[in-house]
């Protein structure tokens, strides 16, 4: 059997008009899909029709001028860069006169085409059917209605691509004015290298480049300025072409109407409301927060007595070794099993991101709080990377990419770091949990949840504007689109709930494990042989209000932990965070917790075990907290220092991964050292005012 | 541009929730005249003004049946004349 090379075909198309839905209907893949522009900005590859149609899925296009990152990955996969067969214009029914001006740049770029219809049920109801039949008489190439989620329309699809079309001769086509062809003519008669085309000679004519020194580049420099004369708008000259074209292909094909958007507009009406919009947004925010507080308790403590369940059978069962004992159950048991604690929470917020992703809200966030964002120098395209980081900074981060703009883009990839991410959570619902939330309640609870997700944004703000200082011009402008609201999909939100999911077990089981492992054996060795012998004199050389705070059993874990090599590091490196109120144990979870913050959870699971000869009851990490003193038998954390602990996380950077993708994105090593640096002593600094003055006020 | 009798011309900044305008062109100050041209704001296109955000900024409009938001500062050398 011969192997045939298969049948390459690019998915192209403007932004959020469906081509990665097709792509995944196609390929099988599970490729992100959100309902507002922007949410694929890399090129990703599959293969359908049983391995012989590669399909190569890119960023939605404005136009071909190429302009931010995630455009120029598209047009690299179009002008060549992937020996295409043929590409599928992919367009929606609901926005046809946009996506044919696409269409007409694409078509002059000399691979044969397909069209693909989306969304041809919703122009059809929203009172502007196409007819297939007419739209492809006038593109001159195959037509095919394809409703992705359905499946309707794919067979047909895969079948038909080969039948692609060379494309029409566009250029002429179009219908530029008589004075432009002319100029072209005359200037390609003049040309000195045949190699340029028609096409090539017109763009250098509308769109002048820097450099025109050479005897061709004045006469082309001559023809424009008689352009100009004869009351032609050279730079606007190509786009209103096209979309006179646009506009007669559309009146031909689909009665010539733009389809409406009633609902859509209806629901605007409020939730972009100038005061309305504001406070649905801030409640939307505060009930995401707090209903991930509230949802996931019965979750967590489901997970909790599971875990204190197999614990308590590992113990009976290790009964005898009393090491093998501890390493089971302090170091993985209690390690592992405290970060499992928080996936509830981790989940549900990713439900409620899915869900506004799938709605269309983002965008409407992005309208409301853009002139927000201009007076810190970025713009409402920084929204949905920031917002992004959220849930993770990486694909916000890489979300940057549809930010022309190389300074705005860097200073939004400086601040997505800031931005609370899900990592976070577990940090704030357990010191909450255990500190705050027996003095404010459930209800203050979920409140204190929402305000240290602020925390980043609000310094986040001063910071950007820092990094942006003295740029007031942007090469492209805002062009936020609106797209009509959408029920979300399930299988979306499901999706990104599995992905998550995984994410987070991958991260237990790997970093989160060998982490726990590392310091369960740091905390544990060296060990005296028989530590009760070993303290006793200093437990009996304590004052007596010592002592009676503090009984010797605990006394005793307590020494062995901080003769331990960890703990000994940990002392040494005390003081450095004794201002903000941070002991030893403290110091060290922050310390463990600079690759991943994640590790942060488990190894306070560690440090704090209640050890399992002092207690009856282990309880939860939470009551640990609580009850946790200083050598000295005061409590160890009170208001203020635990504010502090949160306000470090919430602004210090323990991500390699995050700086990784910095390097990355940026392609220098300079912008993860800057964010680190700053990140942290922010994060420092921060904790420290608070607790001191939380002492100074009492 | 020549047709300087025009009565009634109107700037960006000038716009009213609900007024509907035909774009005549873009001043030489207008900076992004070919990315706004890219996104169907051409001369002879013809957009309703839907409403402002919260702090006057940005402003959504109605263009070739699609909703679109841009910045005033980005937005203001577009001259428009009401129809």
């Amino acid at each position: 059997m011969i192997t045939e090379r298969p049948f390459t075909l690019a998915l192209v198309g403007r932004p959020n008009v469906g081509k990665t839905t097709l792509f995944n209907a196609l390929t099988g893949s599970r490729q992100k899909v959100a309902n507002y522009a922007g949410v694929t900005v890399e090129r990703a590859e599959g293969t359908a029709d049983g391995g012989r149609l590669r399909v190569v899925d890119i960023p939605g296009l404005q136009s071909l001028r190429a302009l931010s990152e995630d455009e120029q990955v598209a047009q690299a996969v179009l002008m060549g860069g992937d020996q295409l067969d043929a590409v599928a214009v992919v367009l929606d029914a609901t926005d046809l006169e946009r996506c044919l001006f696409l269409f007409s740049q694409v078509a002059e770029t000399g691979v044969p085409m397909v069209v693909v219809l989306t969304m041809t049920d919703l122009a059809a109801k929203e009172g502007a059917p196409v007819s297939l039949a007419d739209l492809e008489r006038m593109v001159k190439c195959p037509v095919f209605a394809v409703d992705a989620v359905k499946g309707t329309g794919m067979d047909e699809f895969i079948a038909g691509v080969r039948r692609a079309a060379p494309p029409m001769d566009a250029g002429f086509e179009l219908g530029f004015p008589p004075a432009v062809k002319a100029a072209i003519q005359r200037l390609s008669e003049r040309a000195d290298s045949p190699s340029l085309s028609l096409r090539d000679i017109r763009e250098r004519l509308l769109f002048p480049v820097g450099q025109e020194s050479g005897e061709w580049d004045k006469a082309v420099a001559v023809e424009r300025e008689g352009l100009l004369g004869s009351g032609i708008q050279p730079r606007t000259l190509d786009a209103q072409t096209r979309y006179s074209w646009a506009a007669h292909v559309l009146r031909e094909s689909a009665q010539g109407q733009h389809p409406g958007r009633a609902l859509t507009d209806r629901i605007d009406r409020v939730l972009t409301h100038r005061v309305w919009g504001v406070g649905i947004f801030l409640a939307l925010m505060y009930l995401v927060f707090a209903s991930i507080y509230w949802f996931a308790s019965p979750f967590m403590d489901g997970i909790e007595q599971g875990i204190g369940w197999l614990g308590g059978l590992v113990e009976g069962a290790l009964e005898g070794q009393p090491l093998v004992q501890s390493l089971v159950v302090d170091g993985l048991i209690g390690g592992v099993g405290a970060a499992l604690v928080f996936l509830p929470q981790i989940l549900i917020l990713f439900f409620f991101i899915s869900i506004l992703e799938g709605t269309g809200y983002l965008a409407r966030a992005a309208f409301l709080m853009d002139r927000v964002l201009g007076w810190c120098g970025l713009n409402g395209r920084a929204f949905i990377p920031l917002l992004s980081s959220f849930a993770c900074a990486i694909p916000g981060i890489m979300a940057t990419r549809v930010m022309p703009d190389r300074r705005t883009r860097l200073a939004t990839i400086m601040v997505a770091p800031l931005m609370s991410c899900s990592a976070r959570l577990p940090v704030y619902v357990l010191v909450i949990g255990a500190f705050f939330e027996p003095i404010i309640g459930q209800w203050g609870a979920g409140l204190a949840l929402f305000l240290m997700h602020f925390v980043g944004v609000v310094l986040g703000a001063p910071v950007a504007w820092l990094f942006t200082r003295g740029r007031k011009r942007q090469a492209m402008p805002l062009a936020l689109e609106l797209p009509r609201y959408q029920i979300p999909k399930w299988k979306d939100v499901l999706l990104s709930l599995l992905n998550r999911g995984k994410v987070f077990l991958k991260t237990a089981g790997t970093i989160i494990f060998f982490m726990s492992l590392l310091i369960w054996g740091l905390i544990t060795f060296p060990r005296a042989d028989d530590p009760e012998a070993a303290y006793a004199p200093s437990y009996a050389s304590l004052p007596a209000e010592v002592q009676e705070r503090i009984d010797f059993d605990a006394y005793v874990e307590q020494q062995l932990m901080a003769d331990s090599a960890l703990g000994r590091v940990g002392r040494f490196l005390e003081p450095a965070f004794l201002p903000a109120g941070f002991d030893w144990r403290m110091t060290t979870a922050i310390l463990a917790a600079f690759p991943a913050r994640e590790v942060v959870v488990p190894s306070l699971g560690i440090l704090f075990s209640p050890g399992s000869d002092t207690e009856e009851d282990p309880g939860t990490l939470r009551d640990s907290l609580a009850r946790a003193q200083w050598p000295d038998g005061t409590p160890l954390i009170n208001l203020w220092n635990a504010a502090g602990f949160m306000v470090f996380f919430a602004l210090c950077c323990q991500c390699m991964a995050t700086l990784a993708v910095i390097k990355r994105e940026t392609g220098s090593w300079k912008w993860p050292v800057i964010a680190f640096t700053y990140m942290t002593a922010l994060a420092y600094v921060l904790a420290v005012v608070i607790y001191q003055v939380g002492r100074a006020v009492g | 541009m020549s047709q300087s009798s025009t009565p009634e011309r109107l700037r960006f900044c000038d716009l009213k929730p609900g007024m509907k305008v035909r774009i005549i062109g873009c001043g030489p100050e207008c900076p992004m005249t070919d990315r706004l041209a890219d996104l169907g704001l051409t001369p002879g296109a013809e957009f309703e003004v839907k409403r402002y955000a919260p702090f006057g900024d940005p402003v959504e409009i109605r263009v070739r049946g699609c909703s679109l938001c841009l910045r005033g500062q980005e937005s203001d050398g577009i001259v428009v004349e009401p129809i």
